[in-house]
């Protein structure tokens, strides 16, 4: 009888363990390619379904590409992917898809619980990705590596990544750094809808990398939406607009240039600094980090990149 | 009498409308001195005081008391014309249809190189009269009333299906356009300088003007159409009108501003609960009380979180909303 309750409250224990790992996603973090599921064997993920692009970036960087099944909806970078199956995103994951791929490793946003409790139920091993700072990148470079068995090249790349951010930091270093507004996006023609950077995120730390100083790099949030009143009080030096899609013909950049015009009074618009910059590796937090900081630093210090 | 009762209460409410167009520019999230402001000797461009109260506070000001007034009376003509209480401008699909035009601009705008024509306030200005038209031709059959049964499920129905239609949108769109229209869809009179306003104006101000023809007619309706019809009213005629001018002004306030919501059922309640049911007064009384209380709730958004905005659609909800209830629970 003593043994029938052991044996029902090692039951319950189980149950309860299970129950708690998908909220103890910080363990799982910390132990990636660790003891994240003790059951499943530790082996090198030979087919990788990524739904998040700037992870399938990483994982192309490092060189898995070939163990890369499925890519999401969104991919376009490297073109190598444009080619593989198309899983979904962030809303709209077909699972179904997901699992007729057969992977042994699925990459998903960190806010797809559910998803991560699916596939961790039917012994796929997970890897939930969060959004955050340029450190975050770069961790999360080595992890996929190391899940895919590509430990060296995750290394050598997140080597380069800090060398390339380090010789712009190094390069920039003792110029005066500009006021600088970040824009993330705007309505087309007008200052309306504007938001830029906040004081949080990998662009805000790119911006730092580059030698320029952030103006809403006070307000803690990964972007801020500020109103025509609060640009001008700002008094931005620089303005740079990134946009991830191509450059548009050069009459519509020379409109779009030209609706800073309204605040003449802002240093950006009266120096002739505002810059609109394109390309889809200006906003991807991945292996082009580096590229984009350089973008950045040629446009606020054009005169150390001569 | 009433033209006494008219006059005492239009230049009532038009002093406090007048009233809070002076002095809401003097507020906002930073202090700027009026004498630097409006000192002719230092040139624009290095008067930082007169940019921020000709660029950013003036437009925003006068944004919202046209598009507050214009959605007052909008809501004042819907709820007669439907012969609802609940009825608002956005009832009939006007907004949505504005808000699936901004939408496709958001998402496909950028990806054209025609951005002036896919601009948002065109975009969700046409997608506004799309579809008046298609509640329009629904409802009306030539020669006879409008049934306002089928007109309002014309609008209903024709919100449900253009909710759909920018669901799908937005789901085809990436995580910042999805952003972007949401953010749209709160409103904001932030339109950063006087040419929207310029160009919004006419359409405005036809729309009030077709408004002065109505409140006679409106008064008869609201009683039964069959009075209305009895009593010399072209009931047919009035409908038409009143619809037209209610999408008109809401069409253009919409592609100004976005769909701003509240003001176009609460400040006709509030008004008819302070001057009575009588149209010749609640409708100007509630266009003049509209600008005022618009010009009100973004004051508050643009300084209670400075230097983070707060939508003024959120502000006009959570200052109406319980304002409204209030002032029924008081009256009955």
């Amino acid at each position: 009888m003593a043994a029938r309750a052991k044996e029902l409250i090692c039951a319950v224990l189980l149950v309860l363990c299970g129950a708690a790992a998908p909220g103890s996603r910080a363990d799982a973090r910390e132990s990636v390619g660790g003891q994240r599921d003790q059951t499943a064997p530790q082996t090198r993920a030979t087919r990788v379904v990524s739904l998040v692009p700037n992870v399938t970036e990483m994982l192309f960087a490092v060189g898995a590409g070939s163990q890369v099944v499925g890519v999401s909806s969104y991919d376009d970078f490297p073109p190598e992917t444009k080619t593989l199956p198309r899983v979904g995103a962030l809303l709209d994951p077909d699972t179904e898809r997901i699992f007729s791929l057969r992977p042994n490793l699925v990459i998903v946003y960190g806010s797809q619980t559910e998803l991560e409790g699916q596939f961790a139920r039917a012994g796929i091993r997970v890897y939930p990705y969060r959004h955050a700072g340029v450190d975050n990148v770069l961790q999360t470079i080595r992890d996929v590596a190391q899940l895919t068995g590509h430990q060296t090249e995750g290394d050598r790349v997140v080597r380069d990544l800090r060398s390339q951010l380090d010789a712009i930091r190094a390069r920039v270093r003792g110029r005066p750094r500009p006021k600088t507004m970040l824009v993330l996006g705007r309505d087309a023609g007008s200052l309306r809808g504007v938001y830029t950077s906040g004081g949080v995120g990998f662009l805000h730390e790119l911006l730092d990398i580059a030698g320029g100083d952030d103006v809403f790099g006070d307000i803690k949030r990964e972007s801020v939406q500020p109103s025509n009143e609060t640009m001008i009080v700002r008094a931005p030096e620089v303005v740079i607009e990134m946009h991830s899609g191509e450059s548009p013909p050069a009459d519509v950049l020379r409109r779009e240039r030209a609706v800073w015009n309204s605040l003449v009074s802002v240093p950006a618009v009266r120096n002739n600094r505002v810059y609109l910059l394109y390309g889809s590796y200006l906003m991807a937090a991945g292996p082009r980090l580096g590229r984009a900081a350089e973008a950045l630093a040629r446009v606020l210090h054009p005169e150390v990149y001569r | 009498m009433i033209r006494g009762r008219l006059i005492s209460i239009v230049l009532g409410y038009g002093t406090l409308a007048a009233g809070a167009c002076v002095l809401a520019p003097l507020v906002g999230s930073t202090h700027i001195s009026l004498a630097r402001a409006f000192d002719r000797s230092i040139p624009f461009a290095d008067n930082v005081d007169a940019q921020i109260f000709f660029v950013a506070r003036m437009p925003r000001v006068l944004t919202g008391a046209i598009v507050g007034s214009t959605l007052a009376s909008a809501g004042v003509v819907m709820q007669a014309l439907l012969g609802n209480p609940l009825a608002t401008p956005f009832t009939l699909g006007v907004s949505t249809g504005a808000a699936l035009g901004a939408v496709l601009a958001i998402t496909f705008g950028s990806n054209l190189a025609i951005s002036a024509l896919a601009s948002v306030p065109i975009a969700s200005l046409a997608g506004a009269v799309v579809a008046s038209v298609i509640v329009y031709a629904l409802a009306t059959r030539p020669g006879r009333p409008i049934s306002t049964m089928v007109l309002l499920l014309a609008g209903v129905t024709l919100n449900a299906f253009f909710s759909a239609l920018i669901l799908f949108v937005q789901y085809a769109a990436d995580f910042t356009q999805a952003y972007r229209t949401i953010r749209w869809l709160m409103g904001d009179l932030d339109v950063g300088g006087f040419q929207p306003i310029v160009a919004a104006l006419p359409l405005v101000l036809v729309a009030l003007g077709l408004f002065a023809f109505l409140p006679r007619s409106l008064n008869l309706l609201s009683v039964g159409a069959d009075i209305a019809s009895t009593r010399g009213v072209d009931v047919g005629r009035t409908q038409r009108l009143a619809f037209l001018s209610a999408s008109l002004a809401t069409a253009a306030a919409v592609s100004l501003a976005g769909p701003i919501g509240f003001v176009g059922i609460v400040v006709p309640h509030l008004v008819r609960l302070m001057v009575g049911v009588d149209h010749r007064i609640v409708l100007p009384a509630s266009a003049l009380f509209g600008a005022a209380f618009l010009i009100g709730c973004d004051l508050i958004a643009r300084t209670v979180l400075a230097p983070v905005e707060v939508p003024v659609g959120v502000v006009t909800a959570m200052v109406g909303g319980p304002f409204f209830l209030w002032l029924l629970v008081r009256k009955s």
